[in-house]
């Protein structure tokens, strides 16, 4: 299964960003060989609309999870629209994309129901 | 960490000038050296002139695009003219130009072109700046005039700033909006744990303090009150009381009206720094204090009363 | 004859101006109003119209037909705004990020696309008791878009026309403008005759003096100054305006009585009937200037 996960950098060691729209990169991993690519965020920065974009960028990179801090209401949309399980990662600590995905496999996330947030308006 | 974020409506209640007095008090109490601030003010960055920044970081900020007409492969069929909503395609003289002022950026132009005469370039619409002064470090930013205030340069400035006080484990990021309720106030807010709003008890002020209220409601920020100028009308302070009451909101305070402040403006002080006994001083510091309470008993409802 | 009340800085007394302004001329001439402060409309407060005409506006935002759409994405891909997306079979459209611009209804190879108007604000106008036409733009809370509002706003017709008392009555325009420099402010400034410049004494005043009277000279339009609260501050401001040949139509002093008055709503004119004279002098230095 493919799980992109939102995050700062461009390897698994690259700190996870909790922003979806406006994270820097996705890390994309194949959850059952272990193998990932990154790819840059083109949504970061957009005037407005990141969350649409980013969520865009997710579907067309075939994930069929995503983990990040929280989700607006228009990547929530887009997201759903595409089939696209929302994970949480919830606290505030520093973590890497590799210790998200230790969180993954060992069933410690959430799944986000609705949007976390009435959106940051291309802020 | 709390983000604080002072807002007003109407324009020209004294945002700014209370701002530069929090970041002056901020810097003698609990908060001392704990403080980032932000002018997120963009469009009319005030907060320096009474701050007098040193720039230590100058990044030009690239906004929307404006589109071009190649005129070596315009074909002058005028199909941009007539697809353009925004009046920015004019024809001059035979040829077809654009107007970058009134330029949206859509683009429609474009992909109705039929010769692909027509491209999009990225225009540098102000800068964004990391500074330092007297109260601690600052982040403010410059859009230049006609520009599109969109949010985006605004939630630039608070970005850095926010991050800059995580890393350093700051208490307070302190933020000076703009006026009005627009977009620009509306990513001013994004992320705020508090707003304070400060409101004039005069018709326009409390007309724009009832729109201001349902926008930080929208949005759901939470939000406190205070009257600057509450000694020009009476019966407008007790109609700000009425209302915050009706929508459950505190009010932190009153300020008296004092030319002070305008002195400590062209002197270019923070108001309870230069004349610490005017009124205008002594009634922000109160504000402040309860403002810090508030900060620091984050939980804690307020019921204060003007 | 066009006349924008600007300012820059938010409270420095646009409306103060332009509402004092309108009544002195509306002793003569067909004057119409036009608050274009869509965020924050204030005008009405001190000119009391009687607003029995209500519409509202907004942008045309796209509707994709689901029956005729391929779901082919060019939609998406020519949208700037990343206000529609295409994904998992459907078509999602977020009307707030739109800004009405038609270029997904154009290319759409399957013409799937139809348009709907999203509310974005609305316009209510009317007339005063002294015959001057009168709208307002009030766009909607939580809603970014104010120049969508402005252009409507524009082009509103005032229908019955106002009145004309004087002989020669010339037709009369005042737009009182939002604070700041940005967009709408150039909005309300295009297609102008004059703008008319309030600002304060101030080093805020000052600061943003600059930028509004920037803007004037890039579109081009002659521009005066009013100095109100004369008295405070310090004379930067005149100093700026004579180095820039910017001229100061009238100095309206600062006066606590005068803060008290627009406090309750009370026109500038009418609390203090000895400025008449003064506005009167600034509404034929406008017209002399625009006309030379």
């Amino acid at each position: 299964m493919k799980l992109a996960i939102s995050c700062s950098g461009t390897t698994l060691d690259s700190p996870f960003d909790a922003r979806f729209g406006r994270a820097a990169a996705f890390c994309v991993v194949d959850t059952d060989t272990g193998a990932w690519t990154a790819h840059a965020n083109p949504a970061l920065s957009a005037t407005g609309g990141a969350g649409v974009q980013a969520a865009q960028l997710v579907a067309r990179l075939g994930a069929q999870s995503v983990v990040s801090g929280a989700y607006g209401p228009n990547a929530f949309d887009t997201l759903s629209a595409a089939g696209i399980a929302m994970l949480l990662a919830a606290g505030n600590e520093a973590r890497s994309a590799a210790d998200i995905l230790a969180l993954f496999q060992a069933g410690g996330l959430t799944q986000a129901g609705a949007p976390s947030h009435n959106g940051h308006h291309g802020g | 960490m709390k983000q604080l974020v002072i807002l007003s409506g109407k324009g020209g209640t004294g945002k700014t000038s209370v701002t530069a007095a929090f970041a002056h008090l901020a810097s003698l109490g609990p908060f001392a050296d704990r403080v980032v601030l932000a002018d997120a003010d963009v469009d009319a960055a005030n907060l320096e002139l009474v701050l007098k920044p040193r720039i230590l970081e100058q990044q030009e900020f690239r906004g929307g695009q404006v589109a071009e007409i190649d005129q070596d492969r315009c074909a002058v069929c005028g199909a941009c003219e007539s697809v353009c909503r925004f009046d920015a395609i004019l024809e001059r003289d035979g040829y077809y130009v654009v107007d970058p002022i009134a330029c949206d950026g859509c683009a429609a132009c474009v992909y109705q072109c039929p010769t692909g005469g027509i491209a999009m370039h990225e225009q540098v619409v102000g800068n964004f700046f990391v500074s330092d002064c007297r109260y601690g470090p600052l982040y403010h930013a410059d859009l230049f005039p006609g520009q599109e205030n969109s949010g985006k340069l605004v939630a630039l400035v608070k970005q850095h700033a926010r991050q800059r006080a995580l890393d350093e484990h700051r208490l307070l990021l302190l933020v000076d909006g703009p006026p009005g309720i627009g977009c620009p106030v509306i990513s001013a807010v994004s992320g705020a744990d508090l707003a304070l709003i400060v409101t004039e008890p005069t018709v326009a002020g409390i007309h724009d303090l009832i729109r201001t209220l349902e926008t930080v409601r929208h949005f759901g920020v939470r939000a406190l009150v205070c009257i600057n100028k509450a000694d020009l009308y009476p019966a407008g302070v007790e109609a700000i009381a009425a209302q915050c009451r009706a929508s459950g909101i505190a009010t932190v305070g009153t300020i008296p009206f004092d030319l002070t402040v305008a002195d400590a403006m062209v002197a270019g002080e923070a108001v309870t720094a230069f004349r610490p006994a005017a009124p205008a001083a002594v009634a922000i510091a109160a504000v402040w204090e309860r403002m810090s309470a508030a900060l620091m008993n984050f939980e804690t409802p307020i019921n204060q009363d003007v | 004859m066009r006349i924008v009340v600007a300012s820059g800085k938010g409270g420095t007394g646009k409306t103060t101006v332009a509402t004092s302004l309108a009544l002195v001329a509306a002793e003569q001439d067909a004057v119409c109003f036009r608050d274009c402060d869509v965020e924050a409309p204030n005008a009405a407060l001190f000119l009391h119209p009687v607003l029995d005409s209500h519409r509202e506006v907004g942008i045309l935002v796209p509707q994709v037909d689901a029956q005729t759409c391929t779901y082919c994405g060019t939609c998406a891909e020519v949208c700037q705004f990343h206000a529609i997306a295409v994904v998992g079979g459907k078509t999602l459209v977020f009307p707030e990020l739109c800004h009405g611009c038609g270029s997904c209804t154009l290319v759409c190879p399957e013409q799937a696309i139809s348009e709907r108007l999203a509310v974005l604000g609305v316009i209510d106008s009317g007339a005063t008791a002294q015959g001057i036409a009168f709208a307002q733009g009030v766009m909607n809370v939580g809603q970014p878009m104010a120049v969508p509002i402005l252009r409507e706003l524009k082009n509103w017709c005032p229908a019955p026309p106002p009145t004309a008392r004087g002989a020669q009555a010339r037709d009369i325009e005042i737009r009182d403008a939002p604070p700041g420099a940005s967009c709408p402010v150039v909005e309300t400034l295009r297609g102008a005759d004059f703008v008319l410049l309030v600002t304060e004494p101030t080093p805020f005043g000052l600061h943003d003096l600059k930028q509004v009277a920037a803007i004037a000279h890039d579109l081009g339009l002659p521009a005066g100054v009013v100095i109100n609260r004369d008295g405070i501050g310090d004379e930067a401001v005149a100093a700026w305006c004579a180095a820039h040949d910017l001229p100061i139509l009238l100095r309206i002093p600062m006066q606590r009585r005068i803060a008290e008055a627009i406090a309750r709503g009370t026109t500038l004119v009418a609390a203090e009937p000895q400025f008449r004279p003064g506005f009167r002098d600034l509404l034929e230095a406008i017209i002399n200037r625009v006309n030379a």
